[in-house]
């Protein structure tokens, strides 16, 4: 199995990973990497999840803060379980 | 376009991987400063005088008309920051001379005023009382006066402390965040402290990371100047204007299509241009001109590419970094538009417009120290005469920002 990582985590605090592969398929063994500490993790994909579209890496519920880059990006607007999607169906912004 | 000079030069380039005594070559103008094309402008005063313009670059090979859809009864801030533009992307150092065309000579005259002010050739005409044809006519003369001159400047040695770079990121994703943005941010960190002028700006943009801008001014007091700036946006244009919390517009539908849901998000990830250690020593007005030496300066502009680098190039910065992910297509009509991207999908589908590859970063086979010093040489190589790809695919976007509408 290569190493390549399928999805990339900002910070240890992040509730979020960025997926970084084409053609993601649901049910993948996901292999990922947080940046900042350098330290993997694993989820498995729920969902077919585009490139650079973002995955739960905790369960998520309505009205929960999104946390990537370790920081508030917003509010869940709807639930997504470990693994699966996280775009503006279910994800604002908490500005304007 | 190559001059000899320019590809000997391109050849004993230092690399950065030493970064101590880098250099490259350029033309060093009449007031000191350092450009790295050498453009002879034929600039429009005010949209009436776009064909006139085009018709004398038309006459004259080698010459550039920059047309734009303003210049007429504008009043008040939103006209002094058109004379600012103008009068910046002529005074630019990789313009060599200008002609400047406009419909009457009262206003015509304030700009070539403004551009001579930096000691280079420059003319103007009115083309009321005379005419396009007579016009255009006198202006070709001129034109082509000064692009023959201008072909005869040799590029010299120049130390890296006088090369100006600018930075703004467009059709974002995920993975500018990721691998592009702090790409340029590594690459800031290592030149910033050897002396090279930077830039950023994208005063919308920065929304929910207010908190970390605020803190990387270099005092407190630059701080609460950039907050202010911000917050004046937020007020008096956001608040006053908004139907909706701006989804599809900031961020825009390409970001959307990459990932991006939510402005906080973005933010994050267009701010990791700044690198780790920089600090920004001045906050600017759109196309104003840094006072404060060299650093890493703030300026107030779109988050629009075209309209931001066109205040860049006009507050006097010579090559632009452009992270991208889902694959802006801008450049400039005087500045070098360095493309960057992470994303292999943009690489794959379009990599005609990417100058510089770090999509390495996402397999984690690519460092940012490494991705950083990629970006440093290919800065080097299109200071050195390098075309880059918006120049090769001929994108000139010139595009002034308005303040409010005209009288």
């Amino acid at each position: 199995m290569s190493n390549i990582p399928q999805f990339l985590v900002h910070s240890p605090k992040d509730n979020v990973g960025v997926v970084v592969v084409e053609d993601l398929k649901a049910g993948t063994d996901m292999l990922g990497v947080i940046t900042e500490t350098d330290t993997t993790i694993r989820v498995t994909a729920k969902q077919d999840i585009p490139i650079g579209h973002k995955v739960a890496l905790t369960e998520l519920k309505e009205g929960d803060t999104v946390i990537k880059y370790g920081a508030d990006v917003g509010r869940m607007v709807g639930s997504a379980k470990t693994g699966e999607h996280v775009h503006i169906h279910n994800h604002r912004t908490k500005r304007w | 376009m190559a001059k000899p000079a320019a590809k000997k030069a391109a050849k004993s380039a230092p690399t950065a991987k030493s970064l101590d005594n880098l250099s490259f070559w350029g033309w060093r103008r009449e007031n000191g400063r350092v450009g790295v094309r050498n453009h002879v402008l034929i600039l429009p005063l005010d949209d009436l005088s776009n064909s006139a313009c085009e018709a004398v670059a038309n006459n004259i090979k080698g010459t550039l008309a920059i047309p734009h859809a303003y210049g007429r009864l504008q009043f008040g801030a939103d006209l002094d920051l058109h004379f600012r533009t103008l009068i910046g992307t002529g005074s630019n150092p990789n313009v060599a001379a200008v002609v400047v065309i406009g419909i009457e000579d009262g206003w015509t005259d304030r700009v070539v005023q403004g551009i001579a002010k930096t000691g280079k050739p420059v003319v103007g005409f009115g083309i009321e009382g005379h005419g396009d044809i007579a016009t255009i006519a006198k202006a070709s003369y001129k034109a082509k006066e000064f692009v023959q001159w201008a072909s005869e400047l040799q590029r010299e040695q120049c130390s890296i402390d006088e090369l100006w770079v600018s930075t703004k990121c467009g059709e974002s994703d995920t993975t500018t965040g990721l691998g592009s943005c702090p790409t340029v941010g590594n690459m800031y960190d290592k030149l910033i402290p050897k002396g090279v002028t930077g830039v950023f700006g994208e005063t919308s943009e920065i929304t929910g990371g207010e908190h970390i801008a605020r803190e990387r001014a270099i005092s407190k007091e630059i701080g609460e100047k950039w907050y202010k700036v911000w917050n004046a946006y937020q007020q008096e244009v956001i608040e006053a204007n908004k139907v909706d919390d701006l989804s599809e517009s900031q961020p825009t539908k390409g970001n959307i299509a990459g990932g991006l849901s939510s402005i906080e998000e973005k933010a994050l990830g267009n701010l990791e241009k700044i690198g780790r250690e920089c600090r920004y020593i001045d906050v600017l007005g759109p196309a104003e001109e840094p006072q404060k030496g060299n650093g890493l300066y703030y300026m107030d502009t779109s988050s629009a590419a075209a309209e931001c680098v066109t205040l860049m190039a006009a507050g006097g910065w010579v090559v632009h970094t452009f992270p991208t992910g889902q694959g802006n297509v801008i450049g400039n009509p005087i500045v070098p538009v360095i493309k960057i991207s992470a994303n292999p999908k943009t690489l794959r589908t379009m990599g005609e417009h990417i100058d510089v590859d770090v999509t390495g970063i996402l397999r984690r086979e690519q460092t940012l120290d490494m991705a950083g010093d990629a970006l440093i040489d290919m800065i080097i190589r299109t200071a050195n005469g390098r075309l880059t790809a918006a120049e090769a695919l001929g994108h000139r976007e010139f595009s002034l920002t308005k303040l409010y509408r005209s009288a």
